[in-house]
C-alpha cells in the first residue's frame, strides 16, 4: 500500500520505495524503512498531506507520498 | 580585524542556526556574495575567550551534504575547497536536540570530512521539557568531539560554545563514523589519487558532486567524469545505501545516549495550532486577516515615516538652494544626488515593515503552514505557497516584496515571483490611475451603491493580479532548472517569534537594499536629472533670454512666469526631445509626446507622471494641485486630429500601459541585486514593456 492511501489518523510501517531519487531525500528526512509513519492531516484542497515521522511533523505532495509503500 | 580563526556554522534549517549566529555576532555582520555563485554570504566577528578573534560563517541551512538548491550547494563547497576563503578552520555542526537523529545525520556526514568540529546541542532546555534527556558526556565520547549544550535563543551555554570553539584542536579529533571505501572501491581510490587525498569520503562527495563544485579544472572535471564512467558510479544508488549505513549507525551511537520519556504529549499544543490554523475555511479566514494587517501596514502605517523622510529631504534641499552657491554642482548634489538618495531611503520603512512581517511569520512556523494550504493553487501556475507574501506585498510596492521572495527554497518558484511581482498594482501606480480615471470616467453611481470610478480603479487591480498570475502560468514551461521540484519540508513546531531576530532582519534587509539597490538607483536618477536638466545647443539660455524681461517686471506673477519657463525648458531638454522622438512609435497608442515625456521622467517612479504633467501643462502649485492637472489635461486638444488628447480609448491604453510597464528603476535594481545580474532584470524590463506597449495599443485600435 502506497502513504498516499492513507487517511487522517492512520499509522503504518515504511518498507520500500519506488522512486531512487526521492528516497534518498526522504530519508535524509528521516523516513527511513522500518520507522513508522502517521497521516496527520491533508491540506485544505486535498494535497499535500502531514504527516508525523521520527519525532517531527513532514509535509509533502501525495505524488511523492505515492512513492513510499507501507505496511 | 586580526583574525586567528574561522568557524562555519553548519546545521538543518530550524534548528535555531540563524539565532546562534546573532547571538555570536550582534550586529557586527555583514552580507557578501561566494564568488560566482548567487547565493548570499553571511560572516559576522566575535571574541573568544583570551581575546582571539573569530570570523563567523553562516552556511545555509541543508539537512544533508548533498544539495537539494543552489544555496545547499554552498555547504559542501565551502568545506571541500581549502583554498576557498570561507573554508573554515573550525566547524560548530548545531543541532536540535529534540530531533537528534535526524540532525545527526548531516554530523555524521561533515565529520567524516575530517574538519575539526564542535557540536553544539541546541534547545536543550526544549528537549528537558519534552522528557528528552541526553548523556552529553557519553555522546562526547562516542563521537570524539566537544559536545556544547546550548539554548541559543535563552542565551545559555554561548560562552562555553565560545571556549570550546577556541580550544578545539587544530586536527579533526572525530570518530570516523561510517567506512564509505566499499560503496564504490575502485572509483574512491582513483580519486584519492587523483587529488592526492587520503580521505574515502571526500573522495566519495566529490564523485557525486563534482559538477557543482567551481574549484576544479575543465581537465580536472572530464578526468573525474572519466573515473565516473570507467566505474559505472551510479550515484543515487550509492547515496541511498550510504544514508542507511549512517542512520544505522546513529541508532547504535544514539542508543543509549538519548533517553525519551515523552513523545507522545509534546506535540499537542501545535496539534492544535494546526487544526485551526490549516483548517479548510478559519485557516484561509486567519491567513486572509494576516495579509490584510500586513497590506494594511505597509499601506498605511508606513506612510507617516514615508513622509517624514520625503519632508526631510525636501527640506535639505531647499535649505541647500538657499544657502549654496547657485550653479550646475549645487543643481547636481541637489536635485540628483539628493533627489536619489531620498528616492532610496524612501523605501526603507516598507522594507523594514514587510520583513518585520516575514520575520515573525518564518519564525513562528506559520510560513510553513502557509506554504502548505496555498501549495496546491500556487504550484498550478508554477508559484510556490510562500509566492502569496511576496504577492501581496506587492500591492503596496515590489521592492520589499522582491526581497521577500529569498524565502523561496526553490530557484525557479523564486524567479517566476520576482519576475510576476511587479505586474501587481503597487501603491505608486494609484496616483497615475486616480488622475487618469478622473479624467475619463463620469463619477457616477451604478446599481445603486457602486462609484463608477471606484469600480475602475478596482478593475485595474485585478488586470494586475490576473497578468501576473498569467505571466506566472506562461513562465512555468519557459524557464527551465536541473533542479527537481521538491515538496518535502519539515513543519516545524510553533514558537514565540524572536524579537531580537526580527530587530536583526529589519536592519539587515533595509541595509542590504540601501548598499545594494542604491548604487543603480543613485545612477539612474542623475541620468534622468541630466536629461531633464539640459538641452542641446543654446536652447535654454535662448529661454532664460526670452523670460527675463517678464522676471524682472515685478509687477507681473513671476512664480507664474517661472512655471511657464520651467515648461519650456523640460520640452527643450534632452527628456523633451526624446518625448518628441518616440512620439510616431506611440502615437498607434494614442499618446502625443507630452505624454511620451511623462512615460520617460516616470521610467525612475511611476508617480512621477504626475509631476511631469503638472510641469508640461504649466501647473503652478506643481503635483499638488491635481485639480489644475486634469483640467489642463481635459483641455488638451491634439493638434493633428483637434480631438481631446485623453479621450476614453487614450485614458484606458495609458492606465494599461502603467498597469504592465515596469516604470520603477528601484524595481530594476533590487531584480539585479537580488538575481546577481543583469540577465533577469534586463529579460523582466523587455516582457514588461512589450505587454504594456502591445496592451495599450490593442486597447486604443478597439476603443477609438
Amino acid at each position: 500500500m502506497k502513504l498516499s492511501q492513507l487517511k487522517v489518523g492512520e499509522t503504518g510501517t515504511i518498507v520500500a520505495f519506488t522512486d531512487l531519487d526521492l528516497s534518498v531525500k526522504l530519508m535524509e528526512m528521516g523516513c527511513l524503512p522500518g520507522e513508522v509513519v502517521e497521516v496527520e492531516r491533508f491540506a485544505p484542497f486535498g494535497d499535500p498531506m502531514a504527516i508525523r515521522v521520527a519525532g517531527y511533523q513532514l509535509c509533502l505532495r501525495k505524488s511523492e507520498a505515492a512513492v513510499i509503500i507501507i505496511q | 580585524m586580526g583574525l586567528d580563526i574561522k568557524v562555519a556554522l553548519v546545521g538543518n534549517p530550524n534548528t535555531g542556526k540563524s539565532t546562534l549566529f546573532n547571538r555570536l555576532t550582534g550586529l557586527n555582520q555583514k552580507i557578501g556574495n561566494f564568488p560566482g555563485i548567487t547565493v548570499d554570504k553571511k560572516t559576522g566577528y566575535t571574541k573568544l575567550v583570551d581575546g582571539k578573534d573569530a570570523e563567523i560563517i553562516d552556511l545555509p541551512g541543508t539537512y544533508s551534504l548533498y544539495p537539494k538548491s543552489k544555496d545547499e550547494s554552498i555547504v559542501f563547497q565551502v568545506l571541500a575547497d581549502k583554498k576557498n576563503n570561507s573554508h573554515p578552520d573550525v566547524i560548530v555542526l548545531i543541532v536540535d536536540a529534540s530531533n537528534l537523529k535526524r540532525n545527526m545525520l548531516l554530523f555524521s556526514q561533515v565529520a567524516d570530512l575530517g574538519i575539526p568540529m564542535v557540536l553544539a546541542l541546541n534547545m536543550t532546555d526544549l528537549s528537558d521539557k519534552q522528557g528528552i534527556y541526553i548523556h552529553v558526556d557519553k555522546l562526547a565520547t562516542k563521537l570524539g568531539v566537544q559536545v556544547i549544550p546550548i539554548s541559543a535563543r535563552n542565551n545559555i551555554g554561548i560562552d562555553k560554545l565560545k571556549a570550546a570553539v577556541a580550544y578545539t584542536n587544530k586536527i579533526a579529533t572525530q570518530v570516523n563514523a561510517v567506512e564509505v571505501n566499499y560503496l564504490a572501491p575502485e572509483a574512491i581510490n582513483a580519486i584519492k589519487h587523483k587529488i592526492n587525498s587520503d580521505n574515502d569520503y571526500y573522495a566519495l562527495q566529490i564523485l557525486h558532486q563534482h559538477e557543482h563544485l567551481t574549484f576544479f579544472t575543465e581537465k580536472e572535471q572530464s578526468e573525474i567524469e572519466a573515473i565516473e564512467k570507467s566505474n559505472h558510479f551510479e550515484s543515487s544508488k550509492i547515496q541511498a545505501a550510504e544514508t542507511i549505513a549512517r542512520y544505522k549507525h546513529l541508532s547504535t551511537i544514539l542508543a543509549d545516549v538519548v533517553i525519551d520519556k515523552g513523545t507522545a504529549e509534546k506535540f499537542s499544543l501545535s496539534d492544535k495550532l494546526d487544526s485551526i490554523l490549516t483548517h479548510k475555511i478559519w485557516g484561509f479566514a486567519i491567513f486572509l486577516l494576516i495579509l490584510f494587517v500586513i497590506f494594511n501596514a505597509i499601506f498605511a502605517w508606513s506612510s507617516y515615516p514615508m513622509d517624514w523622510i520625503e519632508s526631510g529631504f525636501g527640506f535639505i534641499t531647499e535649505i541647500g538652494h538657499k544657502y549654496l552657491p547657485a550653479g550646475m554642482l549645487t543643481d547636481l548634489i541637489l536635485d540628483g544626488v539628493i533627489a536619489g538618495l531620498g528616492g532610496i531611503f524612501v523605501f526603507i520603512p516598507q522594507i523594514a515593515i514587510l520583513f518585520a512581517f516575514i520575520s515573525i511569520l518564518e519564525d513562528t512556523g506559520y510560513m510553513a503552514r502557509v506554504t502548505f494550504m496555498m501549495d496546491k493553487i500556487m504550484s498550478k501556475v508554477g508559484l510556490n505557497g510562500k509566492s502569496v507574501v511576496p504577492m501581496i506585498g506587492g500591492l503596496a510596492c515590489a521592492v520589499p516584496s522582491i526581497m521577500a521572495a529569498r524565502n523561496i527554497e526553490n530557484w525557479k518558484d523564486r524567479m517566476i515571483t520576482i519576475m510576476v511581482t511587479p505586474l501587481v498594482s503597487c501603491s505608486a501606480r494609484l496616483p497615475v490611475y486616480i488622475l487618469i480615471i478622473s479624467l475619463i470616467i463620469p463619477s457616477k453611481t451604478v446599481l445603486g451603491i457602486f462609484n463608477l470610478q471606484g469600480l475602475a480603479l478596482m478593475v485595474m487591480y485585478l488586470v494586475g493580479v490576473t497578468a501576473a498570475v498569467l505571466v506566472a502560468w506562461v513562465m512555468k514551461f519557459i524557464i527551465k532548472t536541473k533542479e527537481r521540484a521538491y515538496f518535502i519540508m519539515e513543519l516545524p513546531v510553533y514558537r514565540m517569534p524572536r524579537w531580537k531576530n526580527v530587530l536583526y532582519t529589519m536592519y539587515e534587509k533595509s541595509k542590504t537594499f540601501v548598499f545594494e539597490a542604491g548604487k543603480v538607483i543613485i545612477a539612474i536618477s542623475i541620468i534622468l536629472w541630466v536629461m531633464a536638466s539640459f538641452g542641446p545647443g543654446n536652447r535654454f539660455e535662448k529661454i532664460d533670454k526670452k523670460y527675463a524681461p517678464a522676471l524682472a517686471d515685478t509687477t507681473k506673477n513671476t512664480n507664474h512666469t517661472a512655471t511657464l519657463i520651467a515648461t519650456e525648458k523640460l520640452e527643450n531638454s534632452y527628456v523633451g526631445i526624446l518625448g518628441h522622438w518616440i512620439e510616431p512609435a506611440i502615437r498607434p497608442l494614442g499618446y502625443d509626446w507630452k505624454i511620451g515625456i511623462g512615460l520617460i521622467t516616470s521610467f525612475a517612479a511611476r508617480e512621477a507622471f504626475v509631476g511631469t504633467m503638472a510641469t508640461i501643462y504649466s501647473v503652478d502649485g506643481g503635483d499638488e494641485d491635481t485639480s489644475t492637472i486634469r483640467e489642463r489635461m481635459a483641455a488638451s486638444v491634439n493638434n493633428r486630429t483637434g480631438l481631446p488628447v485623453y479621450s476614453f480609448a487614450t485614458g484606458i491604453s495609458l492606465m494599461l500601459f502603467y498597469a504592465f510597464a515596469m516604470q520603477c528603476m528601484s524595481t530594476v535594481a533590487i531584480v539585479y541585486r537580488e538575481t546577481k545580474g543583469w540577465k533577469w532584470p534586463v529579460i523582466q524590463l523587455v516582457y514588461m514593456t512589450a505587454m504594456a506597449y502591445f496592451a495599450a495599443l490593442i486597447a486604443y485600435q478597439l476603443l477609438k
